[in-house]
């Protein structure tokens, strides 16, 4: 009996812009890779193997307290369109719903999304349970708490292949050990405009931290945003490893704060008028590319934190963010769209958000200037 | 998009590195990827790992795979995962694969984490024997003076209850 496999806005918890430094920080996720006793796992796994995992899980994963009620998502029995809809909500990997290489979904692979949508578990990628948090903002350690209360429950019912030396056991070894990694999606445009970026991601690799940068469809590095997320899994403590990010991310977050406060103080008709131009583009555009979108995004962004766009909430930025990608789009309009429709679907959705949150400008009678005088 | 290097294949590779201080992004074929020793990744989890399995090759190529004294595996007896075929996906098939090849896996993990000792979490299978239990308990001690630091006291009082709970030997508190 096929079921309703419509996701609807389910998984979306993590845009509402609600924990700390929500400007800066978009997201905060953490994951643990399981793998249970005595099945293959990856390479090795058989479609029967993974359809065994898979009846195992399905059965018992929403009896468990976190994930009570949760609805499960066989990945191949979902349209091309919503599996890129889980891949846009960052709810799913590229690997679960078979775009790498342009597989088709492998056999057993599924989607375990609670009600609330800030937990989900992956079943049958590369690990056979990937357990994960995905939080609104800097919330490193919440999202840590909880997953790991998920993982006592989850690991309490269903033997975990666990290794006295090695720890919890997985399918690549960069991942043994604790199986965690715990990432934090910052937007850092002012270490980019001040040309400081280099220099902190350099520092950010040199204390057990990797960065690398949100992509558009596949190709360029857009936005300004920056993914860090710790290195290594095995050696230090859950604790530590998600400690320690924390610890970094805020150090990032402050050093983000000054480059903006040297805009301010030493070019601010020049950031004042990118980030109006920026405005006004996204405002009237009439077909937008996605990554073009992202980096006028961005600017906005930059304006809405420094308080130069008031009326406009971060949580619109983010809306923005998800809707205006592809199979996003294209799920809006109950149609396939073609790339110039798509660029014209996008600027018509950007429009229709910003024209609904008018943005206050300081100036009287409609005058063509900002408010304050030239800084130099 | 073509690859940055060739100028006409698709780019499946996307290498962010930082050159006079900007980021740049090299994007590449699969095959001239495959020229400089990268291969395609959906994750950025795997740092080079290419890159450590090349030199775990060069080990074990030359003076073979024998670590002291004791000859290692050459495939796993569960799922059969030969050592050859680990080296080439980077992938491990089964939790036996980790005793199967454990002493070839401990050089590599230490290059890869710069330890071999997990130090987390300790799980507590259901059917656990009396010193994995002890094991597990220290672990929630360390983590109730964690919490206490973070002054998160119904963290701590969970995990009081559930020491106590796992010293009388009764049921796991995991429905609270
Ligand atoms: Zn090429
Ligand atoms: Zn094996």
């Amino acid at each position: 009996m096929p079921e309703d496999l419509g996701i609807g806005e389910s998984g979306l918890d993590w845009i509402d812009a609600s924990g700390e430094f929500a400007d800066i920080v978009l997201s905060t996720r953490v994951r643990l890779a399981r793998n249970i006793q005595g099945h293959p796992f990856g390479v090795r796994a058989r479609p029967h193997d993974r359809i065994r995992v898979n009846e195992r899980m399905r059965e018992l994963l929403p009896r468990v307290v976190p994930l009570r009620g949760a609805r499960i998502l066989e990945i191949p029995e979902m349209s091309a369109r919503e599996r890129a809809l889980l891949l846009e909500r960052r709810l799913a990997s590229r690997e679960l719903v078979g775009e790498k290489g342009n597989r088709a979904p492998a056999p057993g692979s599924a989607l375990v999304l609670a009600p609330g949508a800030s937990v989900s578990v992956m079943l049958n990628e590369e690990d056979h349970l990937r357990l994960q948090t995905l939080f609104s903002g800097l919330r490193v350690q919440e999202a840590w708490s909880v997953l790991d209360a998920m993982d006592d429950a989850v690991g309490a019912e269903v033997p975990y292949a666990f290794h006295p030396e090695f720890g919890f056991l997985t399918s690549c070894p960069t991942n043994v050990g604790t199986g965690l990694r715990a990432s934090v999606l910052l937007h850092l445009p002012a270490l980019v405009l001040t040309k400081e970026i280099g220099r902190v991601l350099q520092g950010i690799s040199q204390v057990g931290l990797t960065f690398r940068g949100l992509y558009g469809e596949g190709s360029e590095v857009v936005g300004n945003f920056f993914q860090l997320s710790n290195q290594t899994t095995l050696g230090k403590s859950e604790e530590d490893l998600v400690d320690h990010l924390d610890r970094m991310v805020r150090q990032v977050i402050q050093y983000e704060q000054k480059a903006r406060g040297v805009l301010l103080r030493d070019a601010a008709s020049v950031t004042e008028d990118k980030i109006w131009r920026a405005y006004g583009l996204l405002r009237y555009a009439r077909s937008l590319s996605f990554e073009e979108f992202m980096n006028l995004l961005s600017g906005v962004r930059l304006g809405v934190s420094l308080k130069l766009l008031p009326g406009l909430r971060v949580y619109s930025l983010n809306e923005l963010m998800i809707y205006t990608q592809p199979a996003h789009l294209e799920e809006a309009a109950g149609r396939e769209l073609a790339p110039a429709e798509s660029e014209a679907h996008r600027a018509a959705y950007v429009r229709r958000v910003l024209a609904a949150e008018p943005v206050r400008t300081s100036e009287e009678g409609g005058g063509d200037s900002a408010a304050p005088e030239p800084a130099d | 998009m073509v690859c940055d290097n060739c100028g006409s294949g698709e780019p499946v590779i996307h290498l962010t590195q930082i050159v006079n201080n900007e980021v740049k992004t090299l994007h590449l074929c699969e095959a001239c990827g495959a020229e400089q020793g990268l291969q395609p990744t959906s994750a950025p989890e795997n740092p080079a790992l290419t890159d450590f399995l090349a030199q775990m090759g060069e080990e074990g190529g030359a003076g073979g795979v024998s670590v002291s004294g004791s000859t290692a595996s050459e495939n796993c007896d569960f799922c059969g995962l030969t050592m050859k075929s680990f080296r080439d996906s980077g992938r491990l098939g089964c939790p036996h694969c980790w005793e199967a090849f454990r002493p070839q896996l401990r050089g590599l993990v230490r290059r890869i984490h710069g330890s071999t000792r997990h130090v987390g979490k300790v799980y507590l299978s259901p059917d656990a024997a009396p010193a994995d239990i002890e094991a597990r308990v220290e672990g929630l001690r360390r983590k109730i003076e964690r919490a206490i630091e973070l002054e998160d006291f119904e963290q701590a009082a969970r995990l009081r209850d559930e020491i106590r709970a796992l010293e009388q030997g009764g049921d796991e508190v995991v429905d609270a």
